[in-house]
């Protein structure tokens, strides 16, 4: 019984510990893939082969090579489509990020330190914002501009900042109070100094959890606006725009819309358990 | 030197605000150490975060060597120096992911005329100097709060504020950051105003000590006369409340 006793707990934390790090595996392969396979296939969206349209997953090629996952209704191969489309997310994903971010954290943070009609302002501004669903938004801003990979990003940073900002606003606003910001105050440290140095690193947990939840959502809206064609424009290649190829051949030939679904359901199921974990970890500003 | 004049503070709404201080009157002189004390809640340490500017008090007036000092932190040079704070929780009065060194510098880099010798100061404070390198989490109650009295000495002060500087830390560590306050302030001649709840403490080390009560200043004198003669009931009840736990 003893021994029952002790193993049993060991046992689950070793499978959990086991579990918890698969989704670092998942995404390591999808940055794999997004950073070498660009490299080693070679894929041209605008050349097509009507020889090949519609093969299956695993047919010979008329060029005598193999399409693994099949070919679309132009004859362009799937794989090379789902390893560009992989670049093209991330590369959005990072990018839309990066920006949210530190549009986020400085709003943020400025809010819930200076407090005062500064943060009243800003904060209704946030309230605004958040009553529009975010991804009208996102369309209204991608729609009305031309299809270009820097119209994307902000169309998705215009909502995406907001997260950032209310999560900063509220890890400043109780980082403020401490007596270490006072201690710097009574001294005559600058503000800037104050902020940079006092504030602003005890919200890189919180921020770096919600990070990855963003990315996520960001990489599923990229490829929504890419599905409704005001994404990225048709030389780029993006899963959501090689889904929407294939969903008039959806009874015939599946796999055009059903493989970038799947690699594009993959990362965000990875990216939203890693994020939870964070999000468990750091995410309600613990400071040590 | 510092003179304290009608000092009223106010929080909350302006239609029906929370009075926690009302019309206190507080003078600390050269090489003086006032003791102020009260229960939770009276006023004290509002008082304390007054006179280092990090509350702006509705109305009254806060000289020191007869210049007025300005409400909020932003002071010129000369003041800021002059008037430091430390604070009571040892742990969080220092930023928990910088090293001693760190923030001993950040002080000199915003005052650098005041620049010296990182291991003397340390020493100062009873300070070994391979805490330098340490980051603040890694101390101790007590090395944190001789840190917190190094940083506020860095910058050459002449008056300390220390809102319950040692009611944080146990016993025998609180004996001996008092003793160290006591040898400090004869060294370099410097003005105290010690806040505290605990009448023993107070007693210890202050010349003067003023009572307050629901922001309220109800007595003042020479230590040795209030906690000898005490002429208000509250002051009466806060020693026998003492006396009953001496016992």
């Amino acid at each position: 019984m003893a021994t029952l006793a002790v193993t049993r707990p060991l046992a689950v934390r070793r499978v959990g510990t086991w579990l918890g790090k698969i989704p670092y595996a998942v995404l390591a392969i999808y940055a794999l893939v997004a950073a070498i396979g660009p490299l080693v296939i070679d894929y041209n969206p605008i050349s097509t082969s009507l020889d090949d349209r519609l093969l299956k997953p695993g047919s010979h090629l008329s060029t005598g090579g193999t399409a693994w996952l099949g070919t679309d209704g132009l004859g362009r191969d799937v794989l090379a489509q789902v390893v560009y489309g992989a670049r093209t997310s991330i590369l959005i994903g990072i990018a839309t990020v990066v920006v949210s971010c530190v549009v986020g954290v400085t709003i943020g943070t400025v809010a819930g330190y200076f407090r005062g009609w500064l943060d009243t302002f800003l904060a209704r501004g946030i309230d605004i914002l958040l009553a529009f669903p975010a991804i009208l938004l996102t369309i209204v801003i991608a729609g009305a501009f031309e299809r270009s990979v820097p119209v994307v990003v902000i169309a998705l940073a215009a909502t995406a900042w907001i997260s950032f900002a209310r999560v900063t606003r509220s890890v400043s606003l109780s980082l403020r109070e401490r007596a270490w910001v006072d201690a710097a105050r009574v001294l005559g440290v600058r503000r800037t100094s104050i902020l940079l140095r006092h504030v602003v690193p005890f919200t890189i947990g919180p921020v770096v959890a919600l990070a990855t939840l963003e990315f996520a959502l960001v990489v599923l809206a990229e490829a929504g606006l890419s599905f409704l064609g005001i994404g990225l424009p048709p030389s780029a290649v993006s899963w959501g725009q090689t889904i929407a190829n294939g969903k008039q051949y959806l009874d015939s030939a599946w796999w055009i819309s059903a493989l970038p679904g799947i690699a594009l359901s993959l990362l965000i199921v990875n990216i939203g358990i890693l994020g939870d974990q964070l999000t468990a970890r750091y995410g309600r500003g613990h400071l040590n | 030197m510092l003179e304290v004049r009608d000092l009223r503070v106010t929080f909350g709404p302006r239609r029906k605000p929370f009075v926690a201080v009302d019309g206190v009157s507080l003078t600390v002189g050269a090489n003086e150490t006032v003791g102020l004390v009260g229960e939770s809640g009276s006023g004290k340490t509002t008082v304390a975060r007054s006179i280092v500017g990090l509350v702006r008090p509705a109305s009254g007036s806060i000289t020191y060597d007869g210049r007025a000092v300005p409400a909020g932190t932003s002071r010129p040079g000369e003041l800021q120096r002059a008037i430091q704070m430390v604070f009571q929780d040892p742990r969080s009065s220092l930023n928990p992911w910088m090293t001693v060194a760190s923030i001993i510098g950040e002080a000199w880099r915003t005052h650098p005329s005041a620049a010296s010798d990182l291991d003397r100061l340390l020493a100062d404070v009873g300070l070994d100097s391979s805490v330098a390198g340490q980051r603040a989490s890694q101390l101790s109650g007590g090395q944190c709060q001789r840190v917190s009295l190094a940083r506020a000495l860095a910058v050459k002060p002449r008056l300390l504020v220390c809102d319950e500087a040692v009611s944080a830390l146990d016993v025998s560590v609180q004996a001996q950051i008092l003793r160290l306050l006591d040898d400090l302030r004869r060294r370099h001649n410097l003005s105290m105003l010690f806040i505290s709840h605990d009448l023993g403490v107070v007693h210890q080390i202050a010349d003067r000590i003023a009572v307050m009560r629901r922001g309220v200043l109800v007595e003042e004198g020479p230590a040795t006369d209030v906690l000898g003669a005490p002429q208000h009931e509250y002051t009466q009840s806060l020693l026998d409340a003492a006396l009953e736990l001496n016992s």
